[in-house]
């Protein structure tokens, strides 16, 4: 074993997903928002490879390749919304394209 | 012949589904002949099934049409059973009812609805006919209740006066108020006698009931409850006046001749009933007595011509009754024979009156009509004086045999009978003194048509003669046990013969020769507040209106938020704003969704952490 | 030995995304965030995912920041940007949301201390990784191909309708 406790592994995760978070929540731009994105993605990503490795299953590779994947698609078709909001409305600015309100 | 009975109800139906269907296709000329023909055709038959009837040994006939519906012990067949007394009241049906409709073609002609009038005026003889024909008393409700929705889209023919549907709705609310009593009455003898057959009924309840005893008395005061409202007694009078509002054909078949004596046939047909009952029966007398005056008093201070006449028809309906009361029962049915004959005339004639002179109703604007409307006038002569029971009129003989009738049952109902024949001769004759003598107001503007004119004539002769008409009715009714004694009553036999002279004496010094001046009689102030009172049906309205409709209507508007619909329009309310606070929340930032999903997870998190 | 390389490279991971989250210029932004890509890549090699951590590198840090890249010079944000970006960094808009996900963390930090101490480093090698892949994963991994089948499909509609407009006007 190589010493690394689980807590630990799993506090980083915790951490990089709350700073994700706050990205995702703080950020305006557009952008901003699909990279801190990844970021809680990845963060999900590492919880799964901790857990695999304090078990020595395969599982969680398999997980985080599957979120891989998610991760992928999402950039394509968000970025592309990106593109699409920008060429539209001329800003990224994620609040002002709020036009379906109740 | 006899065996076409069916056809005597089935042809105004018919014709009322030709008018109503194709009313609007077919061409002017072409309505009356369907609307009045069907009548026709159907009084054609009368006459002719009537002359076999007549002639021949007259067994009771029975004729089957079919099932309406058989639950269990129930069974209501389509059946129609003849005998004097339904023969006499198709006569009326279907004779008088023809010559209205005869008039109605031309009094109607310039009206938008013509088809849709006579269509009314055909389901509503149907109905009737129905009424008068039915052997069992649920057949017998449906007529009643078809002639009441006849009379009520009929007085609220002219609909686009609220007025109109006011009195439309109130004639039939209120008769409803006796049908329901009428019903209730069915339901006892229902689930008493198990049958409905007006002819097994008679013979069950005479033979299983004990005359006086609750079950009767219940019966046939249910019974009454329903001929009092249709027949405008009292209590349940104050309807009929406000009736007028209909055209004046409709006036004269539904709220003279035909559908108000209902009541009259319904407790002439079950008088069996009514027998095993006396106290119910000396309240039909009283009921009959004391109606009889109120509406002759009402009938002295009205001004509207329509009106004099409607409660002239409450006052004569109450004699009616009282013959019912003192058990002179083919008296009554004579009477009402006669009366649909001379009430017709009146009203008819009045209808004449009106529409060639402007549509006015007030006789105090009419005077002086004798010359310039002689066939109106003479209508009105001979009507008043068979409505006032003078001798040689139809009205004298049927009157004379109610009052000789009432005498022997108590000499308080004759004196209330006798004081209505004066008052009756007093305010009928007014009615002709101030409308036809005088001087004339103003000029006619047309006079009567052949088809008005026709039907006029024709009552006239009948109003004269129908006391000749003896229909024998004893095959139907008990006949009095004291008929023999009759005419011993010298004294009262001049008493009521006078009685009607003295009315016509009064009003002709009052109004024709001006020796009292009845501006005079009104200057004194306890005469003028009476004057108001009768003016006003004694009060009626102003008493239901207090004791009813008030009351109603305070709860009405107590209620107005209906209390239980509260719970109903709460949810409703409730969810409302649940959506505005929800959808407040639909900002369209992804940011703020974001947010709330963090939110979201860090109470989820919370609560499992917390239990 | 490992806990100090996990220590740095953990260190490295946060202060990269946290220098991220806060770059005005999304460019900065990008490069810090393939940083903490490929400080997590190396804890991934620690913890024994070697597989994974070689994924992360490739795919992650490769393939999908090559993206960004691209979508952030067609969109060509400038200086004009950076201003904005700072008139949107007030403090009274990122107090808020932070105080709430620092909340969000006391609870997982409580959570994870309360699960107890486990030690990892299992070794997993891609031989298992493929063997659990294309046995009882088989269906997931299909789904996943379907998955980026449609982000492509979804991807080539949203660039389409620039070319559409292009043509209304020619013809």
């Amino acid at each position: 074993m190589n010493g690394i406790p689980m807590e630990l592994g799993l506090l980083l995760s915790a951490v990089l997903f709350v700073l994700g978070l706050i990205g995702v929540m703080v950020r305006r731009n557009l952008i901003m928002i699909l990279m801190s994105l990844e970021v809680m993605l990845n963060a999900t990503g590492l919880a799964f490879i901790v857990a695999g490795s304090r078990w020595g299953q395969a599982d969680g590779q398999i997980m985080f390749l599957l979120i891989l994947t998610l991760a992928a698609a999402e950039v394509g078709v968000g970025l592309g919304l990106a593109l699409q909001i920008f060429h539209r409305f001329h800003t990224l600015d994620a609040d002002s394209v709020n036009e379906m309100h109740g | 012949m006899i065996e076409l009975l069916g056809w005597v109800p089935l042809l105004p139906f018919l014709g009322f589904l030709i008018l109503v269907l194709a009313g609007d296709w077919l061409s002017k000329p072409l309505t009356p002949w369907i609307g009045a023909g069907s009548v026709g055709v159907s009084a054609l038959l009368t006459a002719l099934i009537g002359a076999e009837f007549l002639n021949g040994a007259m067994p009771p006939y029975r004729l089957v049409l079919g099932s309406w519906m058989t639950v269990d012990n129930l069974s209501v067949p389509f059946g129609f059973y003849l005998d004097a007394l339904s023969m006499t009241m198709l006569f009326v049906v279907t004779g008088v009812g023809f010559l209205i409709h005869v008039y109605s073609a031309e009094f109607m002609e310039s009206d938008p609805g013509y088809a849709r009038f006579f269509a009314y005026m055909n389901l509503f003889v149907s109905a009737m006919l129905v009424l008068v024909l039915a052997d069992n008393l649920v057949l017998l409700y449906l007529g009643w209740e078809g002639v009441g929705l006849g009379s009520y889209l009929l007085i609220g023919f002219w609909y686009e006066d609220p007025n109109n549907g006011y009195a439309a709705r109130k004639a039939f609310v209120m008769t409803r108020v006796g049908d329901t009593s009428m019903a209730i009455g069915l339901f006892l003898l229902f689930t008493q006698l198990h049958t409905l057959d007006i002819q097994s009924v008679t013979i069950q309840a005479a033979s299983q009931w004990t005359p006086g005893t609750v079950l009767p008395v219940a019966a046939a005061a249910l019974l009454l409850g329903g001929a009092v409202g249709k027949s405008a007694q009292l209590p349940l009078q104050s309807w009929l006046p406000d009736a007028m509002a209909g055209p004046t054909p409709v006036s004269a078949l539904i709220h003279a001749a035909t559908m108000v004596t209902a009541g009259v046939y319904l407790i002439a047909r079950t008088h069996a009933l009514f027998m095993l009952a006396p106290s119910v029966q000396f309240i039909v007398a009283v009921v009959g007595a004391v109606t009889l005056l109120m509406a002759g008093c009402s009938a002295l201070a009205q001004t509207d011509i329509k009106r004099i006449l409607a409660y002239s028809t409450i006052s004569q309906i109450g004699y009616m009754f009282l013959a019912l009361g003192v058990g002179a029962w083919s008296a009554a049915i004579f009477h009402l024979l006669t009366h649909a004959f001379f009430k017709a005339l009146l009203f008819l004639a009045a209808g004449v009156v009106i529409l060639c002179f402007h549509h006015e109703h007030n006789i105090f604007k009419m005077g002086g009509l004798r010359k310039s409307m002689p066939v109106a006038f003479w209508s009105f002569m001979i009507g008043s004086a068979a409505l006032a029971g003078l001798p040689f009129t139809s009205g004298y003989y049927s009157k004379h045999e109610i009052l000789l009738a009432a005498f022997q049952s108590s000499p308080v109902l004759w004196t209330a009978g006798c004081l209505g024949a004066l008052i009756t001769g007093l305010y009928s004759f007014r009615l002709v003194f101030v409308a036809f003598f005088g001087s004339q107001h103003s000029v006619i503007e047309k006079s009567p048509g052949w088809r008005m004119s026709a039907p006029l004539l024709l009552l006239c002769i009948l109003a004269l003669l129908g006391g000749m008409l003896r229909i024998p009715l004893a095959s139907v009714f008990p006949v009095l046990t004291a008929e023999e004694n009759l005419h011993d009553f010298n004294a009262v036999s001049a008493i009521t013969v006078a009685a009607p002279f003295i009315g016509v004496l009064v009003a002709g010094l009052f109004y024709l020769t001006g020796t009292f001046s009845p501006q005079r009689l009104e200057s004194l102030v306890w005469i003028k507040q009476l004057q108001r009172f009768f003016f006003s049906g004694w009060g009626m309205d102003a008493f239901y209106n207090m004791l009813l409709v008030q009351p109603f209507k305070t709860i009405a508007r107590l209620n107005k938020n209906d209390i239980v619909d509260s719970i109903y329009s709460g949810v409703a309310f409730l969810s409302l704003t649940f959506h505005r606070l929800f959808s407040s929340l639909q900002t369209g930032r992804v940011r703020w969704y974001a947010s709330s999903m963090v939110f979201g997870a860090v109470v989820i998190i919370a609560i499992g952490w917390l239990s | 030995m490992m806990l100090i390389l996990f220590y740095i490279a953990s260190a490295v991971a946060v202060f990269a995304t946290l220098m991220m989250i806060t770059r005005l210029n999304a460019v900065h932004g990008l490069l810090y965030l393939i940083l903490s890509l490929l400080a997590v890549g190396v804890l991934f090699f620690l913890l024994g995912a070697h597989f994974a951590a070689v994924l992360e590198v490739i795919i992650y840090a490769g393939a999908i920041m090559v993206l960004f890249v691209f979508v952030i010079m067609m969109l060509n944000q400038g200086q004009k940007t950076v201003d904005q970006e700072r008139s949107w960094l007030q403090p009274a808009t990122w107090i808020g949301p932070s105080l709430l996900a620092l909340i969000l963390f006391a609870e997982l930090l409580i959570v994870i201390v309360l699960g107890g101490s486990a030690e990892t480093g299992q070794l997993v090698d891609s031989k298992h990784v493929a063997i659990a892949l294309y046995g009882p994963y088989l269906l997931a991994v299909e789904l996943a191909s379907m998955l980026l089948l449609a982000g492509l499909v979804g991807a080539y509609h949203l660039g389409k309708p620039m070319i559409k407009k292009t043509w209304g006007k020619k013809s």
